[in-house]
């Protein structure tokens, strides 16, 4: 089911109309096959957090076609109906500061996903503490989220996305915060991550730290995007 | 799944239980006002209950004795016991003053009653009735005094034989009984310069002194000084009797008005303690208000301290309904926190209230209610914000 990552074809945003019309997004294309981990690179204002809204079905797109698995779930103005569960069960989230929540614990930050899509709750926690056994975070399943170093919060953040186990990851500056050895262990978890769980991801940066560590880059500018092989210098 | 408000609730509970502690007096000071209310109609219950009468005889067109100045005759009551239906009737003088104890002085409603009639007290805590016909006294518990005690009333001192309980008035003054006489010279005797001069004016009138009439001054002074009026008329019928049939002839033909148990509990609950209980009234909506506020500030504050969070909550597919019950069930725990708090403040202070409090459960489960949905609206505000966050902010820019 995980079988087509992502797919986006010639997509396009406009915020407002008339004269104040901004065109974001004016011909987005770009793949991304599952287990694999893709870099989204631009300068400011170029449309990153854009991109990253419609696909994460916050916002609506203006024009083209998006697909996340085998599932199309936006094509020229027709959209999935049910955008809530899509983003629950089909969209891990990453953000630049970890966003957890303060009143749960760290087992139950991540058990909230499964138990939101209906799971019961010691199914939901037991794969939880899976995950943040993976993660190296299982140590402090029970701590709360202002208990954790950043480096610990973002790995758990990364738990969290991953609990449903969507066939896609969107990540917003998820290192920004952390030195460079912290940051290329998230890099380096994600990446793992991605070929474990079949999972297509995106990591928009600014990062120099992290940039060589992808296989394939995409560049936006100026609402446009640009595949660019990279370095692929994963770290292991 | 599991309780979102409940682990906020836990995370934050020092904010959450001295907020609760703030609206639990408010709802303590509530249900203290509703049981002020409460125990005005059950104080003038009790008053009509222990006064041991069927009919209450006062001056035509007044709401005597308690509600409005009554003054009659005091050989009336000889005329009604003639009534058919009346088995006995006896005279009772009513006068809020000040009585003097010691040092200081009291509030009390003296009654003058006549021992052994309708109109004394029924049940003693400590002590005796009245048994001598001057200078003895029967008062409520809460006038504080103890058998034994010596009180002044006017130019003469009473020494306290008994207490009773439940005897206050509308007013909530404790009562303090003494012998009728006492209470009718004490109530409607004038001090001895007025009697000197009263009788000065009379002997200077032509009219009345009059030199070939022997006597007829003495007669005329002595009717003027003498203190031959009373409040009320205490009536029991007989048994098997309509009070309500006697109360129709005593109106008819006595040219008095009579009121029964019922009319008189009509006039004390409706007419006297109406502006008190309206004044309560208005209190209860004020307090309302304001526990109102509270909660919603109270909540409203928390949401937008978590707006980051709902925003993420909501990205990761959390139902509006499921973030609505969130908010929702934190005002109605901050509401049982403060219900409970306040139910157990007012039963703790209510017995040194200076008035009978009297808390009645179905008060408490009306409060509840209330608080419950107090807290209900309260909460729109903060869901209504909550539900306007858009995910998208959750991703930033
Ligand atoms: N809600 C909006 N309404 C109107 N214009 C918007 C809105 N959001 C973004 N824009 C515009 O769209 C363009 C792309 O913005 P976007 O936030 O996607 O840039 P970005 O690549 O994420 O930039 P940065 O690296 O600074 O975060 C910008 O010109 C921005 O001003
Ligand atoms: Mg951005």
């Amino acid at each position: 089911m995980n079988g087509l990552g992502i797919r986006i074809e010639g997509l396009h945003k406009r915020y407002g109309s008339g004269d104040t019309a901004v065109d974001a997004l004016k011909e987005v294309e770009m793949t991304v096959a599952p287990g694999e981990v893709v870099g989204l690179i631009g300068p400011s204002g170029s449309g990153k957090s854009t991109l990253l809204k419609c696909l994460g079905a916050v916002i609506d797109p203006s024009g083209g076609r998006m697909s996340i698995g085998d599932e199309v779930i936006y094509d020229d103005g027709w959209k999935t109906p049910d955008l809530r569960s899509l983003r629950r069960d089909r969209i891990g989230f990453v953000f630049q500061a970890p966003y957890l929540i303060p009143f749960l614990d760290v087992t139950d930050n991540v058990a909230l996903l499964p138990m939101l899509a209906g799971r019961p709750n010691p199914e939901a926690r037991q794969r939880a503490r899976e995950l943040l056994d993976a993660l190296d975070v299982g140590h402090r399943a029970g701590a709360r989220p202002s208990q954790l170093s950043g480096g610990e919060q973002q790995r758990v953040a990364i738990a969290r996305a991953l609990a449903n186990q969507p066939p896609v990851i969107l990540a917003d500056e998820p290192t920004a915060p952390l030195d460079s050895e912290r940051a290329l262990g998230v890099v380096r978890l994600l990446n793992r991550m991605a070929r474990q769980f079949r999972t297509a991801i995106i990591v928009v940066t600014h990062d120099e730290k992290i940039i060589p560590t992808f296989e394939r880059i995409y560049h936006i500018r100026d609402g446009r995007t640009y595949e660019e092989a990279g370095q692929g210098k994963a770290p292991d | 799944m599991i309780s979102l408000a409940g682990r906020d609730i836990l995370h934050s509970w020092s904010r959450f239980v001295l907020t609760g502690f703030g609206l639990g007096l408010l709802i303590g000071v509530t249900l203290t006002m509703a049981g002020v209310y409460r125990g005005m109609v059950d104080d003038a219950r009790a008053l009509l209950n222990n006064s041991g009468a069927d009919l209450w005889v006062v001056q035509k067109d007044t709401l005597g004795p308690y509600a409005e100045p009554s003054s009659l005759r005091d050989d009336v009551y000889r005329v009604l016991l003639g009534l058919p239906g009346v088995a006995r009737a006896a005279n009772v003088t009513y006068l809020t003053m000040q009585v003097r104890h010691g040092d200081s002085d009291l509030r009390a409603m003296v009654v003058g009653f006549e021992p052994g009639q309708p109109g004394q007290p029924e049940y003693l805590l400590a002590g005796r009735q009245v048994t001598r016909s001057h200078y003895e006294a029967v008062a409520d518990e809460k006038t504080g005094l103890r058998p034994g005690d010596t009180i002044r009333i006017r130019r003469h001192d009473f020494r306290v034989v008994g207490l009773t309980r439940r005897m206050v008035s509308s007013g909530g003054d404790p009562m303090i009984f003494i012998p009728l006489k006492d209470a009718q010279e004490a109530q409607f005797l004038k001090d001895n310069d007025a009697i000197l001069n009263e009788r000065a004016r009379t002997a200077a009138n032509p009219a009345l002194n009059r030199p070939g009439v022997p006597g007829l001054l003495e007669a005329v002074q002595a009717a003027q000084n003498a203190s031959r009026s009373v409040n009320a008329v205490l009536v029991q019928v007989a048994p098997g009797t309509p009070p309500e049939s006697v109360g129709a002839g005593i109106r008819r033909w006595k040219h008095l008005q009579a009121y029964t148990r019922d009319q008189m509990e009509e006039i004390l609950v409706a007419k006297l303690i109406a502006t008190s209980a309206r004044q309560i009234a208005m209190f209860l909506v004020i307090l309302a208000v304001v526990s109102a506020a509270i909660v919603a500030f109270i909540i409203y504050t928390m949401t937008l301290g978590k707006l980051r969070e709902i925003a993420v909550l909501k990205l990761i597919g959390t139902r509006n309904r499921t973030i609505a019950g969130m908010i929702l069930q934190q005002a109605l725990g901050l509401g049982v926190i403060g219900f409970l708090v306040g139910k157990t403040a007012a039963t703790l202070w209510a017995p040194v209230f200076p008035k009978y409090v009297l808390l009645e459960p179905g008060d408490a489960a009306r409060g509840f209610v209330v608080v419950m949905v107090i807290c209900t609206l309260a909460s729109t505000l903060a869901i209504r914000a909550a539900l306007r966050i858009d995910p998208a902010t959750a991703i930033g820019g």
